[in-house]
């Protein structure tokens, strides 16, 4: 794999040995003479979640549509199941995509038909009898939670049992590998997490294969696995997901992470000054088992004492990611010690500038 | 009106209902799929092919920019050689269904365009062919606005066919011209025109009826 950025860690070497799903190597595809896919390198491993995420426009879309033939490549090799599908035929993509379900922004169910017919529809297509498939319908609604709503039609439902719809309805045939087109983009917080939950167990339970696709890294947080960036069409960052949020590389991603991740609140952001006169404000990063005691430690170090001005721990993927601002009085060599006491232990420590008044 | 007249007014009734429902019923059944390939062909279709495209717009613009008295006319050969005949009621169906069907058509292919793409492309994701998407997708999403154009196309029809006393095919409208009109029969054109409004009023009402159980949409 000719990646632009350095593999992480062990973690990520064991799961390059994990069957792939889809592997796509070199992938173009130009609008006229926009490229909206310039280059796309990816590799979905069986029973992972990965999330694909980018602004508006950076390809994302495009991309998963290449996944089942909705949209052609110009030029590169994209492999389901370890079969080739960039020279296939109209009619020789359609068994295949049985073999893949599509979850959508905007649900895209029928409106003409009931929520049963709905998700019975991809088995009609496949030939079952009427009757076989509406037992299997009622199957898969009860897996999504919405038994007693067989016979409504999709008018009747709130926007997170029609995705919960969308849901069965892609499971329908037995897919290797779900995608998700923004599915929670169009929900409200409390829904959205709802209809993470249930990606996520069917995910555990199902051993599913999942690509998603979406702008908020809040759902890349909460149900990824691995994560890869899409900018301008290019995967300019990817990694699990613990390792690339404790430790962004691209400003597109800490423009991402910006939204979710602690930042110097902007009343002390606005006092900053470079010359060495007051408080030193430092922006402290570190993950792994240290991140929840580091701060203990460096009460006990330092004997002049510090400010915390924000920030805390999470834990994504059970690992502890810490992000702190921290205020140091300038106090003889204060500054210098904390510095060095929070680098030994592993942390990333930057020093944003000084805050007048505050000694 | 006498009893004799009474009897003429039944008939022509019946031949006016007969001619719609006919003509009617071959404009579905050639319009529709006229509207589909006109969808199906056009930029992004399911089975885009612009020159297909192009040549079946251009001919459906041609019956349609024909005055219907003179396709009246110009049909006759063509009547004759269907029918047998080119006067009489039956003869007059030949005409009104060309008339109607491009009519139809267009109708049709509004309907059908509007048919959010997003379910095209599920259904395309869910493995399934142009016929799937026309069977599954396109005809039942599109359904409650067909049935509201053929609507539209029937009541246009029974306008149409009065002019089809022209060729001998009576009717509701050919009674009103003659009678009421050409030799000063009051009765008759009024009883004419307040049959005609209810029978219009009847066709738009069930309509509408059968729009409304059909949307599942809202």
């Amino acid at each position: 794999m000719t990646s632009p950025f350095p593999q992480a860690g062990g973690a990520e070497q064991g799961e390059n040995r994990r069957e792939a799903v889809v592997r796509l190597s070199g992938v173009h595809r130009h609008f006229g003479d926009t490229p909206a896919i310039d280059g796309v390198s990816l590799t979905v491993h069986k029973g992972e979640i990965l999330g694909l995420i980018g602004r508006s426009g950076a390809g994302k879309s495009t991309l998963i549509r290449c996944l089942n033939g909705l949209e052609r490549p110009d030029r590169g090799s994209i492999k389901i199941e370890g079969r080739e599908i960039t020279g296939l035929s109209e009619e020789q993509l359609q068994p295949l995509r049985r073999r893949i379900g599509m979850i959508f922004q905007h649900f895209n169910l029928l409106s003409a038909k009931t929520v049963e017919e709905n998700v019975a529809l991809p088995l009609k297509i496949e030939g079952w009898s009427t009757e076989k498939r509406l037992a299997r319908a009622a199957e898969l609604l009860d897996l999504v939670g919405l038994s007693g709503k067989a016979r409504s039609y999709p008018s009747a439902l709130s926007g997170g049992q029609k995705q919960r719809v969308g849901i069965a309805r892609a499971l329908a045939a037995g897919p290797a590998l779900l995608l998700s087109d923004e599915a929670t983009s169009a929900l409200d917080p409390e829904t959205t997490a709802a209809i993470l939950e249930l990606l996520k167990d069917i995910n555990a339970k199902l051993g599913l294969t999942i690509l998603l696709i979406t702008h908020e890294m809040e759902v890349i947080r909460s149900i990824a696995d691995r994560v890869a960036v899409i900018d301008a069409g290019r995967i300019v960052e990817e990694g699990p997901v613990w390792s690339v949020f404790a430790n962004p590389r691209t400003a597109i991603t800490q423009s991402l992470l910006s939204g979710i991740r602690p930042h110097l609140p902007q009343h002390v952001a606005a006092r900053l000054v470079s010359e060495p006169v007051g408080e030193v404000v430092l922006g402290v990063d570190l993950s792994g088992p240290d991140a929840g005691v580091l701060l203990a430690g460096l009460s006990g170090a330092l004997a002049g004492g510090f400010r915390l001005i924000h920030g805390g721990v999470e834990h994504i993927q059970q690992q502890s990611v810490a992000r702190f601002f921290l205020g140091i009085p300038p106090a003889s060599d204060g500054p210098a010690r904390a510095v060095a006491y929070l680098e030994r232990h592993g942390a990333k420590v930057e020093v944003l500038g000084h805050v007048p008044g505050h000694d | 009106m006498s009893p004799v007249m009474i009897e003429l007014f039944i008939r022509s009734f019946f031949e006016t209902v007969i001619m719609t429902v006919a003509s009617g019923f071959i404009s579905l059944v050639a319009g529709l799929p006229l509207g589909l390939a006109l969808v199906a062909t056009a930029k992004g279709g399911i089975a885009e092919n612009l020159w297909i495209n192009r040549l079946l717009g251009a001919i459906v613009n041609g019956f349609r920019s024909v005055p219907f008295i003179i396709l009246l006319v110009a049909l006759i050969p063509v009547t004759r050689f269907i029918v047998g005949t080119s006067i009489g009621m039956w003869a007059a169906i030949v005409p009104l269904s060309i008339a109607a069907t491009p009519y139809y058509a267009r109708m049709a292919e509004v309907s059908l365009r509007e048919v959010d793409r997003g379910l095209i492309e599920a259904v395309r994701a869910m493995g399934g062919n142009r016929w799937t998407i026309v069977r599954e997708v396109l005809v039942p999403e599109a359904l409650p606005s067909l049935v509201a154009g053929f609507t539209v196309t029937l009541i246009t029809l029974i306008g149409a066919s009065a002019m089809a006393g022209a060729i001998g095919a009576g009717g509701l409208g050919d009674l009103a011209i003659r009678y009421g009109y050409q030799r000063f029969e009051t009765t008759v054109m009024v009883a004419v025109v307040a049959v005609l409004i209810v029978l219009v009023c009847a066709i738009q009402w069930a309509g509408d009826r059968l729009v409304l159980r059909l949307d599942h949409k809202h």
